[in-house]
């Protein structure tokens, strides 16, 4: 078997959304596939049609050669899943919480005990196991969430944004965590509308946009769509943004970011950093950054989309 | 080290429907024992209810040949266990919320354990808060015919709780919150309860609401109950009346219940 997931045409509407607008994509055996987008771009729906949750319309989705729609039976006993909430249970203790999973596995009493010890362990939740999960911090109960999904030894494993909401540090330390699964040989489809969550976690990456995905793979691959390198400007004063966009556009064809920032490709290289400088000044515009780089996601994200990634997520809960 | 769930037993059968469905009870009752506080006021409301009829109207309503409190009791027992079953509801609304049945429906187990699980938790702590308002009814003078008589009442007014707790479990799904769960809960419980014969004789009331009244499973229960403690008023005919009540709750809204289950997000 090739790949551990194969999706192929999903569709899935809502009224007139189409939540799904023909999905497809491939994660092979032992890789990290970054699902990619902004709120609303379909994550989430793909994520609950690979993991039983829905049905789709149309189209096709295996995973481990199980198909989705026929045997969904088969399939919740091989896959693992964590959502975008930590479902965990708040009156619970964190151990309780993985004994009953354990327990609607099906799993031998024996069995569940030392997956339970052992899960607790590796993600440091051994002190708090006998604590009730309500008086857990936010990172706590995304690593029980995770645990949880973990006591199947599930050997394809679906994060749906699963560091969303978290603070920098808890953040890190699930992202170390997620790393040392997917040494272990687990396969993993990952959603995120962190750019460097994808940049970090995934050996490729689609970028999914209003049920489409647009783009697909290596982080690299997709930083080369942007072309050679991008040259970003940062005004000292955010309110001076539309007269230095104004004053780029004489010299290259500025979008703007996250951040205020203002990013151009690089088409003459180094010396379109001269030119940047020159035209600024003469506009009387102060800067506080001004760079050649590497493009980011983000800059992936602009160029295929006409919108940023985080930028579109903003609009979309505001 | 490496028993892979592959390996593990298939998730169909009977076998695993009962486990699952007890796992799941365990879990509730758990819920239970960890907000102590919840059991304590859904056991104080119907004291304040019992001392308040007892004491302040009960010298007011005509129950010859039935001391006020033997009539009042039963009346309690049924009001009780049907406000007792809106936790069925806000349970389901809760785990729906939290993303926690999402949780168990991506896990091989039973469909029908989550709900049964709700249900029969819920049945259990019924069970309990009648043993306790039995207590209550005992120290305000209520004297049953028999001690066989009150083992049925209990045994009938919990299996009137458990068919509500199916129709509060078809709310808690079909509501779009836990707020409105309770509210969705509880509203029709007051006209439904307090419009029948556990509190006042129907006699005393005007003839379309006697015919409401009559209408509901709550008058028939409540009567037989009555009938259960107290011997020489007619049983028979309440007593056929509440248990095809509570048999027609219980499939229809299971079924209800089952079929929104599939088909919620």
């Amino acid at each position: 078997m090739e790949h551990a997931v194969e999706v192929e045409d999903l569709v899935k509407t809502y009224g007139s959304t189409r939540a799904l607008d023909g999905v497809t994509l491939q994660v092979p055996e032992g890789r990290v596939l970054g699902l990619l987008g902004p709120n609303g771009a379909g994550k989430t729906t793909t994520v609950r049609v690979l993991t039983t949750l829905l049905r789709p319309d149309s189209g096709r989705a295996t995973v481990l050669g199980i198909d989705v729609l026929k045997d969904p039976d088969r399939l919740r006993r091989v896959i693992g899943v964590a959502g975008q909430y930590a479902a965990v249970d708040e009156l619970l203790t964190g151990r309780e919480n993985l004994v009953l999973v354990g327990r609607l596995y099906h799993l031998p009493r024996a069995e569940i005990t030392r997956r339970a010890d052992e899960l607790l362990e590796r993600f440091e939740l051994t002190e708090a196991a006998s604590r009730v999960v309500g008086g857990y911090s936010g990172g706590m109960r995304r690593r029980l969430d995770l645990a949880a999904s973990l006591v199947n030894r599930p050997r394809v494993l679906f994060l749906d944004e699963p560091t969303t909401g978290l603070d920098p540090r808890s953040r890190l330390r699930l992202w170390e965590v997620i790393e040392d699964l997917v040494r272990d040989g687990t396969t993993l489809l990952l959603t995120t509308q962190y750019l460097e969550e994808a940049d970090r976690l995934a050996d490729r990456i689609a970028v999914i946009d209003t049920g489409k995905v647009i783009a697909e793979g290596t982080s690299d691959e997709l930083k080369d769509k942007v072309g050679g390198s991008v040259v970003v400007v940062r005004p000292a004063d955010p309110a001076d943004g539309e007269r230095a966009m104004v004053a780029l556009q004489a010299v290259g064809d500025p979008v703007r970011g996250t951040g205020g920032d203002l990013t151009m490709q690089a088409t003459t290289g180094v010396a379109l950093v001269t030119e940047a400088a020159r035209v600024l000044e003469e506009a009387g515009v102060a800067i506080s950054e001004l760079a050649l780089r590497r493009p980011t996601l983000d800059d992936v994200f602009l160029t295929l989309t006409g919108h940023g990634a985080e930028q579109a997520a903003a609009e979309e809960t505001a | 080290m490496t028993t892979h769930a592959l390996d593990a037993p298939a998730g169909g059968g009977l076998r695993w429907a009962v486990n699952d469905a007890l796992v799941l009870t365990g879990r509730n009752l758990r819920h239970t024992t960890r907000q102590p506080e919840l059991l304590f006021f859904s056991t104080v409301q119907p004291v304040i209810f019992v001392l308040l009829f007892r004491y302040v109207f009960g010298g007011a309503i005509d129950t010859r040949p039935l001391s006020y409190v033997n009539y009042l009791m039963p009346g309690i027992f049924v009001q009780t266990t049907a406000f007792a079953s809106t936790s069925s509801a806000v349970g389901l609304a809760t785990d729906l919320a939290k993303g926690i049945v999402d949780r168990f429906r991506s896990l091989p187990m039973a469909r029908s354990a989550v709900l049964a699980g709700r249900t029969l938790g819920d049945l259990c702590r019924i069970v309990l808060v009648v043993f306790v308002m039995t207590a209550v009814g005992l120290a305000v003078g209520l004297r049953p015919s028999s001690f066989l008589g009150l083992v049925a009442a209990i045994a009938l007014t919990s299996l009137f709780g458990f068919a509500f707790s199916w129709i509060q479990a078809f709310i808690g799904l079909s509501v779009p919150n836990v707020e409105a769960a309770n509210l969705a809960g509880f509203v029709w419980l007051f006209p439904l309860t307090f419009a029948s014969s556990a509190f006042v004789p129907l006699r005393s009331m005007p003839g379309w609401l006697q015919t409401f009244a009559n209408a509901t499973p709550v008058t028939p229960t409540v009567d037989a109950v009555r009938a259960l403690l107290n011997d020489g008023l007619p049983l028979q005919h309440a007593l056929l009346k509440s248990l095809a009540w509570i048999v027609v709750i219980t499939v229809v809204f299971s079924t209800l219940t089952v079929r929104t289950y599939r088909t919620v997000s």
